[in-house]
């Protein structure tokens, strides 16, 4: 049965399918009208960068959010879901990418929270527990069903996960990066379970970010880029080169390394630095690294979820607190200082996260812009306000921030203006070193190539620049050097003309075997 | 006095435009139109309620939950809760009426009896330090907040009771031939026809919100409220601002402790039991967020004469003290039940 699809795949039955789905949050669209097609018991892979509409697409499939406008057929039906809950009861459910289990509960009451089986009088642990082991055994991962899940390694969790979603016994299945923390093995394992449900006709949405081993696995593509379905094909008709081509496009600019001038001395200078994971598994996610970075030099670190870029930033800006190993600034080590004080001395970082790590919510968008120099216009026991008012105003010309003004709520803000703030606040502290952490995260591709040429412009001044992202055009864009991290190690390191193939397989990305 | 303390009161807002933004200005005035209507109500009920000197009265009433409820203020802008203000005003009342007892020095076989000034100082120092353990616990051993003060406001009173034996200090005159006379000061002298009470919470008012919008450690107390981890950061020493928040919350706690024992001529260790609820309703009417990083000054002083004026009102009017807890309790959930809809109507972020 499996060969008659394959080589016609678009005559089997759609069961579910978007037209012309757009979702906007506020001036931000993250779809822009997308026609996406789930045909029945087969895998259809989602391709796409970060921020491309991925996840939204998936949320909206799942009920978890609604389209701002377009619609929804399953089996040909216009349908709305009101919920999660009401998509899975109609069939369809979700394995999120962030895990969502009460890691204090037992791994058989997280796959029957809020589903328990009862009996007249109480919840029937014994049949819940004989379910549980089944579908642990068809996974093939011998956990017992009551160990607590705070106990199992993340890629148990992540099976467990796995297996919830399968104790629903949905009709169509999504599932939103389900190997980023397996093994090889339990990838197989994974994948056989993905077979066997289509061959009972179940329908898989896939998403990952191992674009080989996805290749593998599913019977279309579609790929998504800035929210727009650029390309859409079955699995015979293409290759690799295929995806990253339609994934990145052809005409992307995002600038250039900025030329004509010299490099200064190390501004910033790591050796040997080692970190360890926080949770005290005693593993090193950063791992013996040294990195030298010049005044007036781009440096754009690679890598994949996990390999240790987000420890590695957070740990030079004071966060997290090193094994071993040194950091020096200018020469002078600065692993004694607080974060504070190392802001002073010139060094900061624009965290990854923006609305946990780089806002202050509550507070104006002038109000967050001067947090961290408000010592430079404090006179006395009190701030300047006129010194204030100079400094955001300045800030908010210098980095092209869209407000009504200092005044403005941080959240009527765009996504792509809000990093903006939180990148003029660390400017606003005349940095010689700025890290960046995913500064594109998120932001529209107007918005990331203005935060580009602000950084390109402030090289050329010389600051020296470390940023990070997983998105291979961003490297190529304004960086004169590329490293490649995987596992807290630097495994490649490129100029700026490097291919994209080249550095994706420096980061274990495409080279799955 | 008044004037000048909401003047530079309502001048904190003014720099980014906050004070014009629709939805502060509706959740400021809330609290004022019921204060407003309660003077109102209560004046046309009672021929004794709108007169200067019962004002006055009520006002030096308010103060005692003015300086808890300024010290909860700062607490819980930076996103803490201090259960312990109660008991440090009694345990601050219970000290400073010992010192005032004279300290009998076993070993040299003297009594001190320390001036008056001294034994001000000291009980502040000691509100401060019982902040300071409250702060150290939070900050940096991880203790929640509710945990902490909880525990200190049991260990405060009990060391209260102790030191008095569960009796309380009736003799807070003092002799003038030792020198330590003009305890009753605080708590019974006027300037101008105002009790000091009532002015010291007008300098303490005035000082606190001078701090919260023009200094830039009260900046980093609403950044820390607001995102601890945004304004860690951002190079704020968020635990010592931690740390410093409890002391403040301490030395008003001690404050009100003078004051208190001082009106009462006696200092007894259960004086202050629940008041840090009152402190923390005036808060909460006064449109502060519990969950931190939003709230003033002046919203904190409507809410504390709200409901004192609230409570003496229904004193005068005859209703039973069983109804006053009645009312009381109405105001403060519809006050947060106002809060909760006045922070949903805020724009939500993507």
């Amino acid at each position: 049965m499996n060969d008659i699809p394959q080589a016609k795949p678009d005559t089997r039955e759609v069961v579910l399918a978007a037209r012309n789905v757009a979702k906007s949050y506020g001036s931000v669209h993250a779809l822009k009208g997308v026609n996406f097609d789930i045909h029945r018991g087969q895998v259809t892979t989602l391709f796409g960068e970060n921020g491309a509409g991925k996840s939204t697409l998936m949320k909206i499939l799942s009920g978890v959010i609604q389209p701002t406008t377009g619609k929804i057929l399953l089996d040909g039906q216009p349908v709305s879901f009101h919920s999660s809950s009401h998509a899975q009861a109609l069939g369809i459910s979700i394995i999120h990418q962030e895990l969502s289990l009460a890691t204090n509960m037992n791994v058989r009451d997280n796959i029957f929270l809020g589903r328990e089986i009862r009996t007249p009088s109480a919840v029937d642990y014994a049949e819940e527990e004989r379910l549980t082991r089944l579908l642990l055994e068809e996974l093939e991962e011998d956990i017992d069903p009551l160990t607590p899940v705070e106990e199992l390694r993340l890629g148990q969790q992540q099976i467990v996960e796995i297996a919830r979603a399968l104790s629903v016994k949905s009709r169509i299945l999504i599932m939103d990066e389900p190997t980023s923390a397996l093994s090889a093995t339990e990838v197989e394992v994974l994948f056989k379970v993905i077979r066997d449900l289509t061959s009972r006709g179940v329908s898989i949405v896939y998403i990952s970010h191992h674009l080989e081993e996805a290749l593998t696995i599913t019977d279309h593509a579609v790929v998504l880029r800035d929210g727009n379905m650029t390309a859409y094909a079955p699995r015979a008709e293409i290759d690799l080169e295929w995806i990253v081509r339609n994934m990145v496009g052809e005409n992307f600019d995002l600038g250039s390394p900025p030329e004509g001038y010299d490099f200064g001395a190390p501004a910033l200078s790591i050796q040997n630095l080692t970190v360890m994971d926080e949770a005290g598994a005693g593993f090193a996610v950063v791992d013996n690294l040294s990195l030298d970075i010049k005044a007036g030099e781009i440096v754009c670190i690679y890598g994949l979820m996990g390999a240790g870029r987000t420890e590695l930033m957070e740990t030079v800006a004071g966060r997290l607190s090193k094994a071993g190993g040194a950091i020096r600034l200018h020469g002078h080590e600065v692993s004694h200082l607080t974060i504070a004080q190392r802001i002073e001395s010139g060094l900061c970082l624009v965290p990854e996260d923006r609305q946990r790590d780089g806002l202050v919510q509550t507070m104006s968008v002038g109000q967050n812009l001067s947090l961290a120099s408000i010592r430079n216009f404090t006179r006395g026991l009190f701030t300047s306000r006129k010194d204030e008012s100079r400094l955001i105003d300045d800030t908010i010309r210098d980095v092209t921030v869209k407000t009504d003004g200092g005044g403005a709520a941080i959240g009527s803000l765009s996504g792509g203006n809000q990093q903006k703030v939180v990148i003029g606040k660390m400017l606003a502290t005349h940095p010689t070193v700025i890290m960046l952490d995913e500064p594109s995260r998120g932001i529209d591709i107007g918005a990331k190539a203005e935060v580009f040429r602000l950084l390109a412009e402030r090289a050329r001044d010389g600051l020296a620049v470390l940023y990070s992202t997983s998105e291979v055009s961003e490297c190529l864009s304004i960086a004169h050097r590329i490293i490649v991290m995987h596992k807290g190690h630097i495994s490649a390191e490129f100029g700026p003309d490097a291919t994209k193939e080249q550095i994706m397989a420096a980061s274990g990305e495409s080279v799955a075997a | 006095m008044s004037a000048l303390s909401s003047s530079s009161k309502s001048s904190r807002s003014g720099l980014f435009g906050e004070g014009f933004d629709l939805g502060r200005l509706l959740l400021e005035g809330r609290a004022f139109f019921a204060l407003i209507a309660i003077i109102v109500i209560f004046s046309m009920l009672s021929p004794f309620y709108f007169s200067v000197s019962n004002f006055l009265t009520m006002s030096s009433h308010v103060a005692i939950f003015g300086f808890l409820a300024i010290g909860m203020l700062l607490v819980i802008l930076n996103g803490g809760i201090d259960l312990s203000v109660g008991s440090t005003l009694g345990l601050c009342g219970v000290v400073a009426g010992w010192l005032m007892q004279g300290i009998t020095v076993e070993g040299a076989g003297v009594i001190l009896y320390p001036p008056v000034w001294a034994v001000v100082v000291l009980t502040l120092a000691l509100g401060a330090a019982v902040g300071a353990v409250n702060g150290v616990l939070i900050a940096y051993f991880k203790v929640p907040a509710f945990v902490a003060t909880l525990g200190v406001m049991y260990v405060a009173r009990g060391v209260a009771l102790l030191m008095t034996n569960g009796l309380t200090f009736n003799n807070l005159a003092g002799k003038a031939d030792l020198g330590n006379t003009g305890f009753d000061w605080l708590g019974f002298n006027r300037i101008a026809n105002v009790p000091i009470g009532v002015i010291i919470l007008a300098v303490l008012a005035v000082a606190a919100g001078l701090m919260l919008s023009r200094s830039a450690f009260g900046r980093w107390l609403y950044a820390s409220g607001g995102n601890a981890r945004a304004a860690e950061l951002s190079g704020v020493p968020v635990k010592r601002v931690q740390i410093a928040v409890y002391m403040m919350s301490g030395v008003c706690a001690a404050i009100a402790g003078l004051v208190l024992s001082s009106q009462l001529t006696s200092a007894g260790p259960t004086a202050g039991t629940t008041y840090e609820l009152t402190a923390i309703a005036a808060v909460v009417i006064g449109g502060a967020a519990l969950t931190g990083g939003r709230g003033t000054i002046r919203g904190t002083m409507l809410g504390a004469f709200v409901i004192g004026f609230l409570s003496d009102g229904l004193v005068i009017i005859g209703v039973s003290a069983y109804w006053q807890t009645v009312f009381t309790g109405a105001v403060i959930v519809l006050a947060v039940l106002l809060n909760s809809i006045q922070y949903k109507a805020k724009p939500k972020k993507s």
